[in-house]
């Protein structure tokens, strides 16, 4: 590949950054105009020639529909666990149990896995601990599991979490790749030792 | 156009009563859940949505001002930066030791000891 390729290449990977920033900058002033935009793409262009970030390997498609079942979802998922997450605090009495328990994905995408891991933090019950790249593992804590029939319904609902998530965001590789068995894991992978370093 | 004011400014309040009621509850959850993992449930979850209601209600109230915008950009990126600020208290925690192991019911994380094999309740700590 040739230098021109390289450099093309790479300024189409920071052109979606690119935009959010000049978004970003033009959201902060709270009014658009001609001034903001160039200052706006001025910096931007600043910002990430000093700070340049790893281009996030694999594109995503966008499907309107699942995106908006998706988003759905996530509301619903998102008012559901404050709800809650604020009567555990506020119940009387003792605390329920706790547990931490590690899931197989089937995604292989750098950006998938993160819209995941975020969408899992935010919806009832867990909170991501550690992410396995290697593996395509998530650690999860479950708050207030009563018995082991729970800790499998929150097993279940991490990969549903998952499946609207490639559905909605994945090509059509990352959503073939939801019926193929996941990788087994049987063994916990001795995870907390290596870093994500995409 | 009065009537449309005071409807826009009932719910404005209800919004902003209800998100600072479920940041209050994270603010309880901080201090009754018993492990840092337990906190960060606390949070992540009412903390974020009591933000996103605090900021429906303060952009009705401020409807039209240049300020929404900014309301817009503090709702999304507080979307974005719970999970991963909590991802990582709760990674450190862990290594740390900073977890309750008695309060687990299941630790597949647990890599020095073999797979836990509770039962309801049963203390699976060391």
């Amino acid at each position: 590949m040739t230098a021109p390729d390289v450099a093309l290449r790479r300024l189409r990977d920071q052109v979606p950054l690119l935009v959010a920033l000049v978004l970003v900058w033009n959201l902060l002033w709270g009014t658009w105009s001609w001034a903001n935009l160039i200052s706006g793409t001025v910096i931007a262009i600043a910002v990430t020639w000093l700070l340049p970030l790893p281009p996030v390997t694999g594109g995503a498609a966008f499907h309107p529909a699942a995106v908006l079942r998706y988003l759905a979802h996530f509301v619903l998922d998102l008012v559901t666990s404050s709800a809650q997450v604020a009567w555990g605090a506020l119940r009387p009495g003792r605390q329920e149990d706790g547990a931490i328990i590690i899931v197989a994905l089937r995604t292989d995408s750098d950006l998938l896995l993160t819209l995941v891991t975020e969408s899992l933090s935010l919806v009832p019950g867990s909170l991501v601990i550690d992410l396995d790249r290697e593996q395509r593992t998530v650690a999860l804590h479950l708050l207030a599991v009563r018995d082991l029939a729970a800790v499998e319904r929150q097993r279940a609902s991490v990969l549903a979490v998952e499946e609207r998530v490639v559905r909605a965001f994945g090509r059509a590789e990352d959503i073939a790749a939801l019926d193929s068995p996941a990788p087994a894991t049987t063994a916990p992978a001795p995870a907390l030792d290596e870093r994500t370093t995409s | 156009m009065n009537d449309v004011d005071s409807v826009a400014d009932v719910v404005a309040m209800a919004c902003l009563l209800l998100g600072a009621f479920l940041c209050l509850t994270a603010g309880v959850g901080l201090l009754r859940f018993r492990d840092v993992l337990s906190r960060m449930h606390a949070g992540t979850k009412p903390q974020a949505v009591g933000v996103l209601l605090i900021m429906t209600g303060a952009a009705i109230r401020l409807e039209g001002s240049s300020v929404t915008w900014m309301l817009l950009l503090v709702a999304l990126f507080q979307l974005l930066t719970a999970p991963v600020s909590a991802h990582l208290v709760s990674r450190i925690a862990y290594r740390r030791r900073h977890v309750r192991r008695d309060r687990l019911l299941v630790d597949e994380l647990a890599v020095t000891r073999p797979a836990a094999t509770p039962g309801d309740g049963t203390p699976t700590g060391p």
